[in-house]
């Protein structure tokens, strides 16, 4: 019934693949030209790919034909139109297997010999389904209808051929190869290539937020080469032919090329494309070429449904309605050799009517006739049903307050909305890390660089501060966070709403207009920048020694005994360059748009000032090279300058302006540095003429007080600090109109870093990058190229050309494991090797020191690369990038061409705090049974101090470590492992039953904990090892698995979910989750800093981990609980007056016929008592929220299917038959032999079954409100009111059953009373006893709390603690039993 | 499939058009605390509830009992079945046909003398009128008096819509098995007359069949031998539908015999009221005690199904005939929920201490 769901939210099909940060990478550099004849030819093209021209331009051959083809941009979504309405909603309809039953049961009615009602009345049930349904559809279709004409009607300026200007037309008469014109905050109105943009480097912002939610701005550029770039783009002048691929629904894959008149082609990439629905930002104007149009846009080729699971309820369910079919098909059959039977002894009786009929066919036509008459024994309606209490539980989820986060102003989102039960069974939690456990706001805290540990102690003091401020005054944190904090606030909220707005909110946002200009800057610039990110406490020993660096006095400091060596101040300045150019950052300022910003420094690259520059670096550490004693540096004849820069390569390098460098810098003092300040004033002054923005102007000033400052302050390095430190406060006072949007927040926290040191990085183009240097000032760092992070290669790098040297450097940052492999001893002299292992090796305990402190690290790593090294590489990349076919092998394989030799820089330690109420939240889900894993890409050191932070780990856990290098070796551990562990268990059992229950109790004896390292993940989830796994990690109390890639992740949850027939969550935030979300049977993303991936992907999507603790314990338990109770409430009700009908064919001679009208029959089911059990299932309520929260041992009841286990139905079905046996066979005796009518013996029979029905529930009900007062009332009433109404007036209209005055007499008459009171009394009585008896002498776990609900604290409190221990023994008694389940499981896996 | 988004937007776009927070409203609706009754079942709560539907029960029981108790009640078995029976012969040879009607006489004894009204019902057994084919052989228009259903009768009445091309009326096989017998009482005086009944016809179906549900067609013409023109008798009936009563209002479709055969019976074994004896003025019983003859006109074949037909003299309370099981069924299940009662008050007393008493002692 997927067709009634309110379907609020659009899923959108996410982008499978290895791209770790999303479905956009950074652009690729500049794309050369290739030819692309081996890659695909015309002839081909026609075949796999679109050929576009321009459309305005002259008539190229057969284009015509062509691009009649292509669709239009005029986007239809209705289903229907006004015609095929009809037809097409019923077609559409009749697609479902329930209508189809129904409509089966309808053209059996039509057979003559079978006809049990009238026609018309069985086709009451199918008439009522498709009526609402078509309406709804309708509405809904509709309201799609307007829309479209909004969206298609919707202006855009569009190139006209005749008129030769830009003209207004609608987004509907768009069509492929039109030029398209767009302005700032313009919504794009199909896929179109990017064939000019007003910006001069050629590169245009959007924001994909319409698409995906994600809210930090995209770069596009200019398709390169064209030969009109540069100037005002004029569309008559574009001869050019396009070849493309088809239409698809990759986001993130575009291919093609362009042919130039003369022949020459150019490759397209995805960073050409601008994507239909996402915004224009930053650019002034644009024109594209349209290459897809309306529907094969690939925003609409992605537009999917919500998403459908099918609850594992809903199996159970399905198995239980092929026992009421069969059932169905018993009494059906007894029916038809009861009426052959009985046929067979009549002889000429009186009332036969047609006396030809052989018994054996008339039994075979009773047959078919029962199944019309007992049709509703298959509870078809009760799927509907499901939906409609399935919408409002989520409905009651989705306004609890308790999942709603104050500060983010969000709610939980449920976009699946058919599995809510499914949160009641969880029995595996697989938790990400990074985001989900933790905030995931990367704060920056230490770092190592040449091997020696700045250990930041002020800006560990600065965390705590703020956390115990944040803990303080969590009720006021609005107010307590400023600035950029709360602009963040406000912008994330934005962000949230953004997530939820689709493709379709365009017009939308146009409405709200009025505040979309100022809250867009905000909402852009929120991506991870909290004041607590921010603002870094510089470490006072780096700040020195970066002092050093700038410092125009380092000459005359020899000697002393703090000075550190250049070969340090290189690494440093390397290292502090990786931090602010190795990242895709886009930098922007509230006053200015961001790619502003690094253009008017872009030809910086004055050759006087780098001389300038080099003098100034290369003079101080020359001198000091006489007297201080590196030792690596000592007998070197090469220059400084050279050796500062190029340190790593042989010595053959020396660059051109090594000489000036030493001869400029061999005049020591004052006068250089004079003339280095102030040209660098001059510099400054000239680029605030050209930018005249304020934010120059202040850098500007700040700089030169700088330098004034250093200059004037000339004695006492600490003095010197002191004074730094305040410079940095105070500029960051300042700077902070400076934002920074990330793709990540580690990339943020690490900007932010840098930018504590005063190496800022100021703007970027794609050509380029604006760095602020300590003691330099701006640098443009040309930028060759950037690898982006990739979550199979771990690690990102960007190449540029080194601003000082000039050469080629490739700057790289990853996961420390990725890193150490690929970085190599130097070769060259001894001492140089040796000082470079032991920093590797004081680098790789610093590392380990960070992850057991639970710090994310980075390796920052650096390579120089020849010219003709780069020469050959960069062929080889722009082969991949050119390349059509496979693409993205090439570049991952160049890539790992660039990214070896490393040279190790240094490492970063970034801290990411727990999210509040995590610890409470896994011990909660613990003490409920569900087991937690951890599934995280960090290291393991950082995996287990998480766990133990989040108290996953308890002290006196047992802890195994698996970790190994081979596939055998990896199955003999985990053999091995699992013996130890049988061992623990077995000791723990013999403990246990020597009657020490005391200490066993959660928490007292440790379990086990398993950590698996990402490789021996790998071995273990294949064959063989993967049954001693299962069995190792089911025994284990919590799994950690680190290092591990997405597909790892995904494939660890299949593993479990299909191995061990377990309810599985996946709970994570980024699109590292997105694959194990999918997997799991239920998905849980987390909204927080890592765009919308994960939530697009999800399930539910909540905003914090804790909510999973109300999620689960409550509205899970509760779901499940009232789901199953109400399907069992349906069935019997369904059972128990079937069975009615089905007792009455022993008096009837088995013929089919009902003592009813058929229209109360029909009814019965569809109106009169269809409401109570809607309202039993949304409204139930077994035990109190707050007592399943204290106590989530009772989530066990429900997670073990303990409601709605097997026997429960059939109990249900035996009290169901008992019921009907006694509501059917009271009234028969007491009418025997009387002259009673068919109908007046019906009638006390039908009032009875439904106050029997309706009372069932109450007994039932766990909860009464007014509500079910009121829906029982009504349900009574309406059966009432119906029957003396229509026995009232229905003289001649329902014939055979002609209801007229039989109920109003038999109503009148007491005997009618006198039988419905012993009907109704006798039917409830065994049910009414059961559950008294039940709740007497085997109080229930659900039940025992709740009565404590009512007895007084201290009692409660007591009570509860004997109940927990005793829970716990059993729990951990059923935990040693040997699980039978899964031994077939282990053996399929063996053989 | 676009459908999502649609929705997304609305909901969405409302939100945030107006920049509402979306914290949930704090009522207790939404956040499922609205006050509830709990009924928590146990032996505690329950058993008032069994002690009051077993006081409640055994008195309405017992004074059903007794009520049915004082219905006097007499059945003769006239079928035939036995060769000694008087209808033995009438019961062999039959055709529904035959001109000549077969009368059988039966003598009976009153016990006990019949005050108020007396009422005569026609039982039979193993007639199963409610067999669906059956019940459904009829047409409620015709029989409401539509003329176009008189002579276009429905298609539910076949085989019985027409009889040799003319359409019947009645229609179907309901009437065409119409009940034919005649039942005639004498009382035999002491002195040796024979007196016979006095036996209303009318009075005896439905006030909403005769004046609602029935009705002869062409409701201002009262000559009915000129409305049912054109129609023909159901087969097996030995006259037509308009001569079934002298008494223009108990005639055609509104005869109550008619009437009261056409409401089919629930059950296979079934009595009709056939007559009602009025009450007589005074203290004198409607049928004093003494020697009585039941006069057969014996025209229904029941035989061949191996049924029973039987004539039935009752009174009548405000519970209906005489029937001992309601009486039985209220004595036992107020028994049975007193019973209950007890063994539940036992149960609370030796549960309910444990529970509460042993957890705290702990």
């Amino acid at each position: 019934m997927e067709r009634l769901h309110w379907v609020r939210h659009r899923c959108r099909q996410l982008l499978a693949g290895g791209s770790g940060r999303g479905w956009y990478s950074a652009p690729d550099g500049p794309p050369g030209k290739t030819s692309l004849d081996t890659h695909s030819s015309p002839r081909r093209a026609s075949g796999k790919q679109r050929t576009v021209f321009a459309r305005h331009g002259p008539p190229q051959q057969g284009f015509e034909v062509v691009s009649e083809s292509y669709e239009g941009n005029a986007i239809c979504t209705t289903k229907y139109s006004l015609l095929t309405f009809i037809p097409m909603n019923l077609f559409q309809q009749f697609h479902r297997a329930a209508n189809l039953y129904f409509l089966f049961l309808v053209l059996l009615n039509w057979v003559p010999v079978v006809e049990a009602f009238q026609k018309e009345i069985t086709m009451i049930p199918l008439l009522v389904v498709l009526t609402v349904i078509a309406i709804k559809d309708a509405l809904e279709d509709y309201r799609r209808y307007l829309f479209d004409r909004k969206i298609n009607s919707k202006v855009v300026q569009v190139f006209c051929g005749e008129q030769k200007a830009y003209v207004d037309q609608c987004w509907k008469d768009v069509r492929v190869g039109d030029f398209v014109r767009l302005s700032c905050n313009d919504i794009i109105p199909a896929d179109m290539l990017l064939l000019y943009s007003s910006d001069p480097r050629g590169v245009c912002y959007i924001d994909t937020a319409n698409l995906d939610g994600e809210t930090n701005l995209k770069q596009r550029q200019v398709v390169s080469d064209l030969p009109l770039q540069g100037e005002e783009f004029t569309a008559e002048s574009f001869h050019c032919r396009v070849e493309c691929e088809k239409p698809n629904n990759d986001l993130g894959r575009f291919r093609g090329y362009m042919e130039h008149p003369g022949g020459v082609r150019v490759g397209l990439h995805n960073g050409n494309l601008l994507l239909r629905s996402c915004t224009i930002r930053n650019t002034e104007t644009v024109v594209g070429m349209v290459v897809y149009a309306g529907h094969e846009t690939k925003a609409m080729m992605n537009n999917s449904g919500p998403r459908y699971k099918r609850s594992q309820l809903e199996k159970r369910l399905n198995t239980d309605v092929l026992w009421c079919v069969l059932l169905l098909i018993i009494m059906c059959l007894t029916a038809a050799v009861g009426h052959g039977l009985w046929l067979k002894n009549l002889k000429d009786p009186v009332f036969q009517v047609d006396t030809d009929t052989s018994p054996a066919l008339a039994g075979f036509y009773v047959f078919w006739t029962m199944i019309i008459v007992l049709q509703v024994l298959i509870p078809i309606s009760l799927y509907v049903s499901i939906e409609i209490v399935k919408l409002g539980q989520i409905y009651f989820i989705h306004h609890d307050l308790a999942l709603y986060n104050e500060q983010l102003d969000c709610r939980i989102q449920c976009r699946a909305l058919n599995i809510t039960e499914d949160l009641g069974q969880i029995q595996y939690l697989f938790s990400d890390k990074t985001g989900t456990l933790t905030e995931n706001k990367m704060v920056f805290r230490r770092c190592s660089i040449y091997g020696v540990e700045y250990p930041h102690e002020e800006n560990a003091r600065r965390l705590e501060v703020y956390e115990a401020e944040k803990m303080e005054a969590a009720g006021r944190s609005v107010t307590l966070k400023s600035g950029c904090s709360g602009r963040s606030l406000s912008g994330r909220s934005l962000s949230c709403k953004h997530s939820s707005v689709s493709l379709h909110t365009l017009t939308g946002e146009e409405e709200d207009e009025e505040d979309q200009p100022s809250n867009h800057i905000q909402h852009r610039t929120s991506a991870f920048c909290s004041r607590v990110t921010k603002e870094v406490v510089p470490d006072p020993e780096l700040v020195r020694k970066l002092n050093w660096f700038c410092s125009p006095r380092l000459a005359l400091s020899d000697g002393s005994s703090g000075t550190p060596s250049s070969l340090e101040l290189t690494y440093i300045m390397d290292f502090f360059l990786a931090l602010a150019i190795c990242n895709s950052v886009v930098v922007s300022s509230p006053s200015q748009p961001r790619h502003v910003v690094p253009e008017t420094r872009t030809p910086l690259k004055s050759l006087e000032e780098i001389k300038l520059v080099f003098q100034r670096l290369g003079f101080s550490p020359l001198s000091a090279l006489s007297s201080l004693s590196p030792p690596q540096i000592k007998g070197s004849p090469r220059s400084f300058t050279s050796r500062l820069f190029a340190r790593g390569k042989t010595d053959t390098f020396t660059f051109s302006t090594a000489t000036n460098s030493t001869t400029d810098g061999s005049e020591p003092g004052q006068e250089s540095n004079q003339e280095t300040s102030n040209l660098r004033r001059e510099v400054h002054s000239s680029s605030r003429v050209e930018s005249g923005g304020d934010a120059e102007q202040m850098e500007d000033r700040e700089t030169d007080d700088y330098i004034e400052g250093t200059r004037t302050n000339p004695e006492g390095a600490r003095q010197e600090v002191e004074d730094l430190t305040g410079d940095v406060d105070c500029e960051r006072a300042t700077d902070d109109e400076l934002l920074y949007e990330a793709e990540s927040p580690d990339e943020a926290a690490l900007v932010h870093a840098a930018h504590a040191y005063r190496c800022t990085l100021r703007g970027r183009s794609a050509e380029s990058l604006l760095v602020d240097l300590p003691g330099i000032g701006s640098l443009a760092v040309q930028l060759l190229h950037i690898l982006p992070f990739d979550s199979n290669r771990k690690k990102m790098s960007v190449v540029v050309r080194h601003p000082l040297t000039g050469q080629v450097v490739v700057y790289t940052k990853g996961a420390d494991s990725v890193i150490m492999d690929l970085t190599e001893t130097p070769k060259g002299s001894e001492q140089a090797r040796e000082i470079y292992s032991r920093i590797r090796e004081q680098t790789q305990n610093h590392l380990d020191g960070y992850a057991r402190e639970g710090l994310r690290t980075l390796c920052i790593a650096k390579k120089v690369l020849e010219e003709e090294e780069y020469e050959v590489w960069l062929k080889g990349q722009l082969l991949a990038e050119s390349s059509i076919e496979d693409r993205e092998e090439l570049l991952l394989e160049a890539a790992q061409r660039l990214e070896t030799n490393l040279t190790l820089l240094g490492t970063t330690g970034i801290v990411d705090r727990l999210q509040e109420e995590v610890p409470d939240t896994i011990e909660a889900l613990q003490r409920a049974g569900i087991k937690v894993w951890i599934l995280t890409g960090d290291k393991k050191e950082t995996a287990i101090n998480i766990a133990y932070a989040c108290k996953l780990l308890c002290p006196n856990d047992q802890l195994l470590t698996a970790s190994c290098g081979s596939k055998d070796a990896c199955a003999a551990l985990l053999e091995e492992l699992k013996l130890e562990v049988q061992r623990g268990v077995d000791g723990l059992t013999g403990v246990t039953a020597a009657g020490d229950p005391g200490e066993s109790s959660s928490g007292g004896v440790g379990g086990f904990v398993l950590v698996l390292d990402g490789r021996t993940l790998d071995w273990a989830l294949q064959e063989e090892p993967r049954s001693d796994f299962l069995e190792l990690s089911r025994r284990c109390k919590a799994v950690i698995c680190c290092r591990s890639t997405p597909l790892q992740k995904s494939k660890v949850v299949r593993l479990i979910r299909d191995q061990l027939g377990v309810m599985t969550l996946a709970v994570g935030d980024g699109a590292n989750d997105v694959s194990m979300i999918q997997v799991a049977d239920v998905g849980v993303g987390i909204c927080g800093q890592e765009g919308m991936q994960a939530v697009m992907s999800s399930d539910f999507a909540v905003s914090r981990f804790k909510h999973l603790r109300k999620l689960l314990l409550v509205h899970g338990h509760w779901c499940y609980s009232r789901l199953a109770n109400m399907i069992l409430y349906f069935i019997y009700k369904n059972v128990m007056y079937v069975n009615l009908l089905f007792w009455y064919q022993f008096f009837c001679g088995f013929s089919g016929s009902v003592m009813t009208n058929a229209w109360v029959l029909i009814l019965f089911n569809l109106i009169f008592t269809s409401v109570p059990p809607l309202i039993y299932g949304v409204l139930d309520r077994d035990t109190a929220a707050h007592t399943l929260m204290e106590l989530p041992e009772l989530y066990r009841e429900v997670q073990t299917s303990e409601v709605y286990a097997p026997y429960m139905f059939w109990i249900t079905v035996l009290d169901a038959f008992y019921q009907s046996l006694i509501c059917f066979f009271v009234p028969y005796f007491a009418f025997r032999g009387s002259s009673v009518s068919e109908l007046s013996f019906g009638s006390p029979i039908n009032a009875s079954a439904l106050l029997i029905v309706l009372l069932h529930q109450v007994i039932e009900s766990h909860t009464l409100t007014w509500i079910h007062g009121l829906v029982l009332v009504l349900s009574g009433g309406s059966y009432f009111g119906f029957v003396l109404l229509f026995s009232l007036f229905c003289v001649t209209c329902s014939p055979p059953t002609n209801p007229v005055g039989v109920e109003t007499l038999e109503m009148s008459q007491p005997l009618f009373y006198i039988v419905c009171a012993l009907t109704t009394v006798t039917a409830l009585l065994p049910r009414l006893l059961f559950r008294a008896l039940y709740n007497t002498l085997h109080p229930s776990a659900v039940l025992e709390p709740a009565r404590m609900d009512k007895v007084d604290s201290e009692k409660y409190r007591r009570k509860m603690q004997r109940w927990n221990l005793s829970r716990s023994r059993d729990n951990r008694l059923r935990l040693c039993a040997d699980n039978p389940g899964l031994e077939p499981s282990t053996a399929s896996v063996v053989s | 499939m676009m459908a999502s988004s649609y929705n997304a937007k609305d909901e969405d776009g409302a939100v945030t058009v107006s920049l509402r927070s979306k914290k949930p409203e704090n009522t207790a609706f939404k956040q499922q605390r609205l006050p509830a009754w709990q009924p928590i079942l146990t032996a505690g709560t329950v058993l008032p509830a069994f002690f009051i539907i077993g006081l409640l029960f055994i008195p309405i029981g017992i004074g059903l009992f007794v009520t049915s108790n004082n219905i006097k009640e007499l059945e003769i078995d006239y079928t035939g079945a036995d060769v000694s029976s008087p209808c033995f012969n009438c019961s062999q040879n039959f055709s529904w046909n035959s001109t000549r009607p077969c009368t059988c006489t039966i003598p009976f004894y009153l016990e006990q003398p019949y005050e108020s009204n007396v009422y005569v019902y026609y039982g039979l057994s193993n007639f199963y009128q409610n067999h669906r084919r059956y019940v459904k052989s009829r047409d409620d228009s015709q029989l409401n008096g539509n003329m176009k259903s008189l002579k276009e009768p429905s298609k539910e009445c076949e085989p019985y819509a027409y009889h040799d091309n003319k359409p019947i009326a009645p229609c179907g096989a309901i009437a065409n098995s119409m009940f034919n017998d005649t039942l005639e009482l004498f009382y035999n005086d002491p002195n040796g007359t024979k007196i016979q009944i006095p036996l209303n016809t009318t009075g005896i179906a439905w006030w909403t069949d005769k004046h609602v549900k029935f009705g002869n067609p062409g409701v201002d013409n009262p000559n009915l031998t000129a409305v049912f023109q054109g129609t023909t008798k159901p087969v097996n009936w030995r006259r037509p539908v308009y001569e079934l009563d002298s008494d223009q209002d108990n005639n055609g479709f509104i005869n109550e015999d008619f009437i009261v055969w056409m409401r089919t019976a629930a059950l296979p074994t079934f009595r009709k009221l056939y007559r009602i004896i009025g009450k007589k003025s005074g203290l004198v019983p409607t049928l004093p005690r003494g020697n009585y003859t039941l006069e057969v006109v014996y025209n229904y074949p029941v035989r061949s199904f191996e049924g029973r037909k039987r004539m039935i003299l009752s009174t009548v309370s405000w519970m209906g005939g005489k029937n001992p099981f309601l009486g039985i069924a209220y004595v036992t299940v107020g028994s049975v929920c007193f019973f209950l009662g007890v063994v539940l008050l036992v149960i609370h007393h030796k549960c309910g201490n444990r529970n509460n008493g042993g957890d705290i002692s702990n």
